[in-house]
């Protein structure tokens, strides 16, 4: 029983490192057709996404085969309900992936041509692509420092979002007749942020794995 | 423990001795809530019915065998000498692996205890057996065959006669060695399922192999590991997340 559990779980973690491989990629390929901007890269990263869906329905329902086979208990168990998790927050951001690729593809077809002034993201990118890698490697490490250090990155990211849709506001008022391609700009910040968020969660989920400790709600803790 | 629990059982630095001076207890000391369920697991061997078999000094039918320390059940020390152990008994019930009925019929062996302890008249006796026979959920299926044997029974009836005449001696504490060990699957749901009623009225101390039974029914879970203690906790927090490395090491089946 407990062999089969382990096989098992071992064929569930190589599952699962592909399905993170896929994202990363898709993340990583998303932001750089959006940099050029490369209308064909776009294209491509939503063509995949079909790809990461399918990884994580056979993910979860290998996930549900062995809640219903072995009845996973301790760590066993928390094991597989944060793979079940992390799961869901690998596909979200393959969905985000997608979200930056169709503006990136907005921006291409559009007839107004490059506005003057870019945005640039590169700070914001290198930081969440940091953040999901390290992520990634928490849940594997089962590292709970690392996920700590990710959740404060989230941060970082927040605060550049925040300054990249003032500077957008800003270019809009400057440039009326470009006004699209910088919402388009502000969509992908805010997609961005919204990956940190979710390598927030998988951080949450390694620190609820290592500790079984559910720390999504810091306030909740500091009631009596 | 929660608040509104209140403690049935404290054990302290319970030893045991059997024949001859070998330990097999060693410092045991726990709590156990009134009106719950605790169930006790580890491997064999580890002391699991040795530790329940102190709860009503039936270990003192075999010869040579100590209890040392204090178990105090509603704040009295029930290893002390004074202590009517009939009257112990009485209190503190148990049921064992395999069903026990006596050779008498099925109304006989839920009576037979009321009409040890109790001064009762038959038409008492009538109502309590019955009383007794609902209260093990196995009225309905008994009625009409009182006067039968207990043992023409099927192994899941014969066990909830047990359970029924247990309750007839209205203990308080009801103690159950392996109670579906020997019983199937839907037997064992039956029993299950009355063992959960019986937590209203009584404290129940459930010692069992079968993990998934102590997750199912048990409020608190103690796991026991070469005849100490490791962990004594609220059985969610044992099977999600142990504090002690043994205990999660058992409980996952990585030995045991």
């Amino acid at each position: 029983m407990r062999e089969q559990l382990e096989k098992e779980v071992i064929r569930l973690k190589r599952m699962v490192s592909s399905l993170a491989s896929a994202v990363e990629t898709a993340v990583r390929q998303a932001v750089a057709a959006a940099a050029e901007p490369n209308s064909e890269m776009a294209a491509a990263v939503i063509t995949r996404d079909d790809a990461i869906d399918r990884m994580e329905v056979t993910i979860e329902e290998e996930c549900l085969k062995i809640l219903a086979l072995h009845q996973p208990v301790a760590g066993d168990l928390r094991y597989i309900i944060t793979i079940l998790k992390v799961n869901g927050e690998l596909e979200r951001i393959g969905d985000l992936a997608v979200n930056i690729a169709r503006h990136t593809l907005g921006f291409a077809e559009r007839r107004s041509g490059e506005p003057p002034e870019k945005i640039d993201f590169t700070e914001q990118v290198l930081l969440v692509r940091q953040m999901l890698k390290r992520a990634l490697d928490a849940l594997v490490s089962r590292n709970c420092l690392d996920a700590n250090e990710v959740m404060r990155m989230d941060g970082e990211v927040d605060e550049i979002n925040k300054q990249v849709i003032d500077r957008a506001m800003a270019l809009i008022a400057k440039y009326p007749e470009h006004a699209a391609s910088y919402v388009d700009a502000m969509f992908i910040s805010r997609h961005l942020e919204r990956i940190g968020d979710c390598t927030t969660n998988i951080c949450e989920d390694v620190i609820y794995l290592e500790l079984g400790k559910i720390v999504r709600h810091p306030r909740l803790e500091s009631e009596p | 423990m929660d608040a509104d629990e209140t403690i049935k059982i404290s054990v302290r630095h319970l030893n045991f001795y059997y024949a001859g001076g070998h330990q097999a207890l060693f410092d045991n000391s726990i709590d156990i809530p009134a009106n719950r369920i605790t169930a006790v697991i580890g491997p064999s061997g580890c002391g699991k019915s040795t530790h329940l078999r102190v709860y009503n000094r039936i270990f003192e039918l075999y010869r040579g065998q100590r209890a040392e320390g204090e178990v105090r059940i509603d704040g009295k020390n029930i290893l002390d000498r004074d202590i009517d152990v009939l009257e112990l008994r009485r209190k503190v019930g148990m049921i064992f692996q395999k069903p026990t009925p006596f050779p008498m019929s099925v109304f006989d062996n839920v009576a037979y205890p009321m009409r040890l302890h109790f001064k009762l008249s038959k038409r008492e006796i009538a109502d309590r057996v019955e009383q007794a026979l609902r209260g093990a959920s196995l009225w309905d299926e008994v009625k009409d065959k009182l006067k039968k044997s207990g043992l023409a029974l099927s192994g899941g009836q014969q066990q909830r006669l047990c359970i029924a005449r247990a309750i007839a001696a209205e203990p308080e504490i009801l103690l159950m060695d392996e109670p579906t060990s020997a019983v199937d699957p839907v037997a064992t749901l039956k029993i299950e399922d009355l063992v959960l009623q019986l937590r209203d009225k009584f404290t129940v101390v459930i010692v069992t192999h079968n993990m998934q039974q102590a997750s199912r029914i048990s409020d608190y879970t103690a796991f026991f590991y070469k005849g100490e203690i490791v962990e004594f906790d609220k059985t969610e927090t044992i099977f999600t997340n142990p504090s002690h490395k043994k205990t999660e090491e058992y409980i996952t089946g990585r030995f045991g």
